[in-house]
């Protein structure tokens, strides 16, 4: 036995005997990429949506740092957060630095233009295929920007379940606004980060098991979303009663 | 007849690329008029300046009286839900309560004989039933004039009959049709009226019997005469 086999036998063995600490870290982890992905979402999906047609003058250059925002770091997403929370920024007052409403906030933010940039992508790509005859029945720009993001709800939802991978998967910016408090702010990414330092391998190794089984469970929902949306949509017009 | 819609010297251009040029069109209340000519020729975008989707570079487009317009696409867009939801959404845009657009949208439906696919997701229906659906969806909104553009071109036989029939009846309850074809047969049978286009130039205006009068079209435009000589070989 080496030291990788010991250390997966041992993370096995966490991960089946559900060892508090691994379940308390999963929890904490799921629960501030979930909450900062809704948040993101909430935004990003309506704000994308009108991005993909309303035209106005300066659009070109909000696009451009939309897709710049796309490329920013999570540690500079961190910092900047950090900056605006601690006790002498702008948020300081609300004394969130180093809590689980400071990792949310960071997170929120780095996912925020993933989402905007997705959607704002359908949407514009809808718009330009179906909006003259969303405009020909009357419908104005943030109607239609409504309507075909609904219309693409489903490559939305891709859209979603990749902005949640992109949240829990990230480890720099949870770091420096959360402070990797044990029991408090510590999530999978930071712990593993950590565990490994300390080599404590078999906990670090563990997390990393159940971190690509949650990434692997997203990519599966991804795949199942396509599957689904095809199914549902572009099956072919031979229903009983569907001909003409 | 009253006019209903009057352009003068329309000009439209896209960039570098001129798509209208002095285009001069009265169109009357309960008129079938059918915009022809080769791909390119400018029949989709003179619907879309009608139906007021682009807008002049040049010219003038004068109402006679305040209208309702419709339009039916080519290829009609249909939203992910279902069909009485689709034509719904159209009413109620126009600010008609959800639940009285639904009656509508489903005696719309039973119009263009759709009623039994109301509750069907419109993007299982076939080409055919998505373009009567496009039809009931403008038909629902009582409009004076209904634009179409090449609404059969892409559907079956049988399709393209029960579209056609359904134009016709459109027209017979005073509904004024302009529509777009390459089918002459289609704008022999449902225009009265026939404007041909070249490189958006109207270069023949005539009523359909004169129009397919080989003798007259030929003084009025040999470009037109050579492309109905051409279209019915």
């Amino acid at each position: 036995m080496n030291t990788f086999s010991d250390s997966a036998a041992t993370a096995l063995g966490l991960i089946v005997g559900a060892d508090p600490m691994l379940l308390s870290i999963v929890m904490r982890s799921l629960g501030v990429s979930a909450t900062a992905c809704l948040l993101a979402c909430g935004v990003g999906l309506l704000l994308g949506a009108w991005l993909g047609v309303a035209r106005f003058a300066g659009r070109g250059a909000v696009l451009t740092l939309l897709n710049t925002a796309l490329a920013i770091p999570s540690v500079v997403v961190g910092l900047i957060v950090y900056l605006l929370l601690s006790r002498s920024g702008p948020l300081g007052f609300l004394g969130w630095l180093f809590s689980f409403k400071a990792m949310v906030l960071a997170q929120a933010i780095l996912v925020l233009p993933v989402v905007t940039a997705l959607t704002r992508q359908a949407v514009e790509d809808a718009e330009q295929a179906h909006g003259e005859q969303l405009r020909s029945l009357g419908a104005g720009p943030v109607l239609r920007s409504l309507l075909l993001a609904w219309d693409e709800r489903y490559a939305l939802l891709t859209v979603l379940i990749a902005s949640f991978g992109r949240a829990i998967s990230e480890v720099g910016a949870v770091m420096i606004v959360g402070g990797n408090i044990e029991g408090f702010t510590r999530v999978m990414t930071t712990a593993i980060a950590l565990e490994t330092s300390k080599g404590d391998l078999p906990l670090a190794l563990a997390l990393g098991m159940v971190l690509m089984g949650v990434v692997l469970v997203l990519n599966a929902l991804v795949g199942a979303v396509r599957r689904w949306r095809i199914g549902r949509d572009d099956r072919p017009p031979l229903l009983p009663g569907a001909m003409a | 007849m009253s006019s209903l819609i009057q352009l003068k010297g329309v000009d439209l251009r896209f960039g570098a690329v001129t798509a209208l040029r002095g285009v001069e069109l009265g169109i009357a209340t309960g008129e079938r008029l059918a915009l022809i000519g080769s791909n390119g020729c400018g029949k989709s975008t003179l619907l879309r300046v009608l139906h007021g989707l682009l807008a002049p570079s040049r010219g003038s487009v004068t109402h006679g009286r305040p209208t309702r317009q419709a339009m039916v696409f080519q290829r009609p867009f249909v939203l992910r839900t279902n069909a009485i939801n689709n034509v719904a959404l159209g009413l109620w845009i126009r600010g008609i309560s959800w639940k009285n657009a639904k009656v509508q949208a489903l005696c719309a439906l039973a119009r263009v004989g759709l009623a039994d696919v109301a509750m069907r997701n419109a993007r299982a229906l076939s080409s055919g039933q998505q373009q009567r659906l496009a039809l009931a969806r403008a038909w629902s909104l009582r409009p004076d004039m209904l634009l179409l553009d090449e609404p059969t071109s892409s559907l079956d036989p049988h399709a393209k009959r029960e579209v056609e029939a359904l134009m016709a009846e459109f027209a017979q309850d005073g509904m004024t049709l302009v529509f777009a074809s390459h089918n002459l047969g289609q704008v022999k049978r449902l225009a009265t009226r026939v404007v041909y286009l070249e490189h958006g130039r109207v270069l023949a205006d005539l009523p359909v019997q004169e129009f397919f009068n080989r003798s007259v079209l030929r003084e009025i435009s040999s470009e037109a005469d050579l492309f109905v000589k051409g279209e019915s070989a």
